[in-house]
């Protein structure tokens, strides 16, 4: 291909992906290690306060900022180094707590508290999703021609809803006195408490995500079983071996590429886990690094935002995603490599 | 030919919908406003879509939007609906107007206790006050022989009898949602026991005698509510009250109206209002005074602000407040206190009143501190002493951050 016409092709891509991944990355990336200021003044104010039938007015010293001529806030921006990494991170109380091997105190610092959920969330649930994604898989290959339909379009439904409904619908079905929650309740007669402590929440996020993500698996899977070959099999079937040594010798390695793919998939989005906190209202038990971002980002009723921190933790989002790719994503280089040549 | 029958249809439906009757003059000008979306806004705005060319925004959001929203010029809303913990960001950045010659035009039924004074000048225009009050169910109580608790005290006490009594699932109701509404509720507890937030240089002062007192008797709350409590918000409290679950809380008083909405209530008449409990003997009550209102943006041309006020003006009037009595404790000419006002309005009046929210940025940033490191008290992850400190350490981090320490 002409160079010209190479270009021109790629070029629009190349240019969007500057436009929305590059910038934005890059400009996340300064931010974290800058910290935004406003120029504050104390003044004397006094304030007004409706009461039921008369005001009380109180007069106070108050930090409030500068306005300039044009009625805008003076803000000044500063290098800061690392510091808001430090303040996202804390490691002063992580290394304190690692010294006097603490568990718990690791774990009441925000960003760690976040990782392990995050890790813990990503890393058991991916071998759920293959797992349950081939099962499904498997099943409806090997069920009969005439209900395949209807069962693959019953099967993808999970992955049609939108993370947030979904995730909602599970609360309002265990919160309380959710349906479920009543029906759990008449069955063994103790009173149940699904968002009480934090592990049943956790264990409800696992379900949660297994049961939506699983059809993706499955619908890949199912692809994949199309095509493997079938003399293959048939050998292997002469040759005497079971159901299990025909999954476990001719399918699953001819499926391999595709597992590793949904494996790539599944640890980007998982990583990203925000849906569920939100949905299941988690926070008191459970955050994510995802929700700590938001939750810097979120301004206060005064109108304060921690953005530098928020970029701080955006980024080391990104590192961790990066480390945990790197597994997967060298296994794939490795099979491109292979089979250039 | 569908199409456009659907549109005939849809333009007819509008022109039904835009009744001018009840406005006092035809408004040409566009208006819209940004609200909060509670009963009482609804009320307001619909008075003011009467005059016509208005659209009104009714979201929970809206303290997240409207300092950006008001900052853009034009601005994007003529009219916010406020209260006095989110005047904070626009009074900060200066997007609001001065009301003073609005209200010397237009204002003439408004009464001197609605006008929010800023140093002086006129800022915004308050509607209605907020407060926490004591809902509780007069039955029940009447019943067990248990007095009106006028306590926290009495009311661990009151609620120990009840749950004796297994009358109702859970005596007590709380709103201590992780995030604002947990940290609402240290914000009532706290200066109830006569706790300061700040140091006269900015630095925090939670971790004190008082915060130690108001974290053991928010903790002693767990034993009587709902084991699922870090998840409640003022909703959700409501409808446990609603469908009979709870027999006291400790409320917004906006809320108290639903009680009686015999759409939704299973408790109609049943449940009676009193002051908020005071957090110790001789003190005020464990609560914070708090105002909505409307403000006008400053980035807009005078006559659209001039129109916008007019029309404030219509959904401000004792018609507006005579239709829609119960929605709140309003501040409006026109307004007939009633029997669910009156824990509200023993609350403002008691002696010592309790504080109003304080709006102020140094607030916002201790209020989101609280929001994020009380939840590991309550579980049961960290002592109390350990809280306060974590408290003032995520504090002082912020507060650096926003330049208002040093």
């Amino acid at each position: 291909m002409k160079f010209k016409t190479f270009a021109a092709f790629v070029g629009p891509s190349i240019f969007m992906m500057l436009l929305f991944i590059a910038a934005p990355l890059l400009s996340v990336f300064i931010q974290s290690f800058q910290e935004t200021i406003t120029i504050q003044e104390q003044i004397e104010v006094e304030t007004c306060t409706p009461g039921f039938v008369t005001q009380t007015c109180t007069t106070e010293i108050k930090t409030v900022p500068v306005l300039d001529d044009n009625g805008k806030t003076i803000t000044e921006t500063r290098w800061v180094g690392l510091q808001s990494y430090q303040n996202v991170l804390q490691m002063d109380k992580f290394w304190e707590a690692v010294g006097n091997g603490s568990w718990n105190d690791i774990m009441q610092i925000d960003f760690w508290k976040a990782l392990r959920f995050t890790l813990s969330f990503t890393l058991l649930t991916l071998p759920l999703v293959i797992g349950v994604g081939l099962l499904i898989a498997l099943t409806v290959n090997n069920a009969a021609r005439s209900i395949r339909g209807p069962v693959i379009f019953v099967s993808l439904l999970p992955f049609i809803i939108t993370p947030v409904i979904g995730s909602l619908s599970i609360y309002w079905l265990f919160v309380g006195d959710g349906i479920l929650t009543s029906m759990m309740e008449r069955w063994t007669g103790t009173n149940i408490s699904m968002f009480a402590q934090a592990w049943t929440i956790e264990v409800l996020m696992y379900f949660y995500r297994v049961w939506h993500v699983a059809p993706f698996a499955f619908v890949i899977f199912y692809a994949g079983l199309q095509t493997v070959n079938m003399d293959t099999l048939e050998s292997a079937v002469i040759d005497g071996a079971s159901r299990w040594e025909r999954l476990r010798h001719v399918i699953i390695p001819h499926l391999m590429p595709l597992i590793v793919f949904i494996a790539l998939i599944h640890l980007m989005d998982c990583y990203r886990v925000f849906e569920e906190i939100v949905g299941f209202r988690s926070q008191a038990h459970v955050i994510s690094l995802q929700w700590l971002t938001y939750d810097f980002m979120t301004p206060d009723d005064a109108g304060n935002r921690a953005i530098s921190r928020a970029s701080a933790s955006a980024m080391l989002t990104m590192i961790g995603i990066v480390f945990l790719l790197i597994l997967p994503l060298r296994r794939t280089w490795r099979d491109h490599k292979g089979s250039a040549h | 030919m569908f199409l456009k029958r659907i549109a005939l249809a849809g333009a007819i439906s509008l022109l039904g919908s835009a009744a001018f009757a009840a406005c006092s003059f035809e408004n040409e000008v566009p208006i819209k406003s940004l609200s909060a979306g509670f009963e009482a806004w609804k009320a307001v705005t619909d008075a003011m879509a009467e005059c016509g060319s208005f659209q009104a925004e009714l979201d929970q959001e809206f303290r997240t939007k409207q300092p950006a929203a008001f900052e853009a010029n034009p601005a994007l809303y003529q009219i916010g609906g406020v209260s006095n913990g989110t005047i904070t960001p626009l009074l900060n950045s200066g997007t609001i107007r001065p009301l003073d010659d609005l209200v010397a035009k237009y204002g003439q039924n408004l009464s001197p206790n609605q006008l929010i004074r800023v140093n002086g000048q006129i800022m915004a225009v308050a509607m209605m006050v907020n407060t926490q009050h004591l809902m509780y169910r007069s039955d029940i109580l009447a019943d067990l022989g248990i007095e009106t608790p006028t306590s926290w005290d009495e009311i661990y006490a009151a609620a120990e009898k009840i749950k004796a009594a297994g009358v109702v699932d859970y005596p007590l109701g709380a709103t201590m949602k992780s995030g604002w509404n947990i940290a609402q509720e240290f914000v009532n507890m706290y200066p109830g026991f006569g706790g300061d937030f700040f140091n006269d240089d900015n630095t925090a002062a939670v971790n004190s005698e008082a915060g130690l007192k108001a974290l053991a008797t928010m903790e002693k709350a767990l034993e009587y509510t709902d084991p699922e409590v870090l998840v409640s918000d003022s909703t959700y409290v409501q409808q446990q009250f609603q469908q009979g679950k709870i027999a006291m809380a400790n409320l917004w008083s906006s809320r108290a109206g639903a009680m009686n909405d015999a759409a939704e209530s299973q408790v109609v008449g049943k449940v009676a209002m009193a002051a908020a409990p005071v957090a110790m003997e001789g003190g005020a009550p464990a609560t914070t005074l708090w105002w909505d209102g409307i403000v006008i943006a400053k980035n807009i041309s005078d006559e659209e602000a001039d129109a916008a006020f007019r029309v404030a003006m219509e959904g401000l009037d004792a018609e507006t407040v005579q239709g829609a009595n119960e929605a709140a404790i309003w501040l409006v000419q026109g307004y007939e206190p009633t029997e669910i006002a009156a824990g509200a309005i023993a609350t403002a009046s008691a002696n010592p009143a309790p504080p109003a929210y304080p709006s102020t940025t140094q607030m916002g940033l201790m209020h989101t501190a609280l929001g994020n490191e009380l939840p590991a008290f309550l579980t049961g992850e960290r002592d109390a002493q350990a809280t306060l400190e974590a408290i003032e350490e995520a504090y002082t981090i912020s507060a650096r951050e926003a330049n208002v320490l040093e």
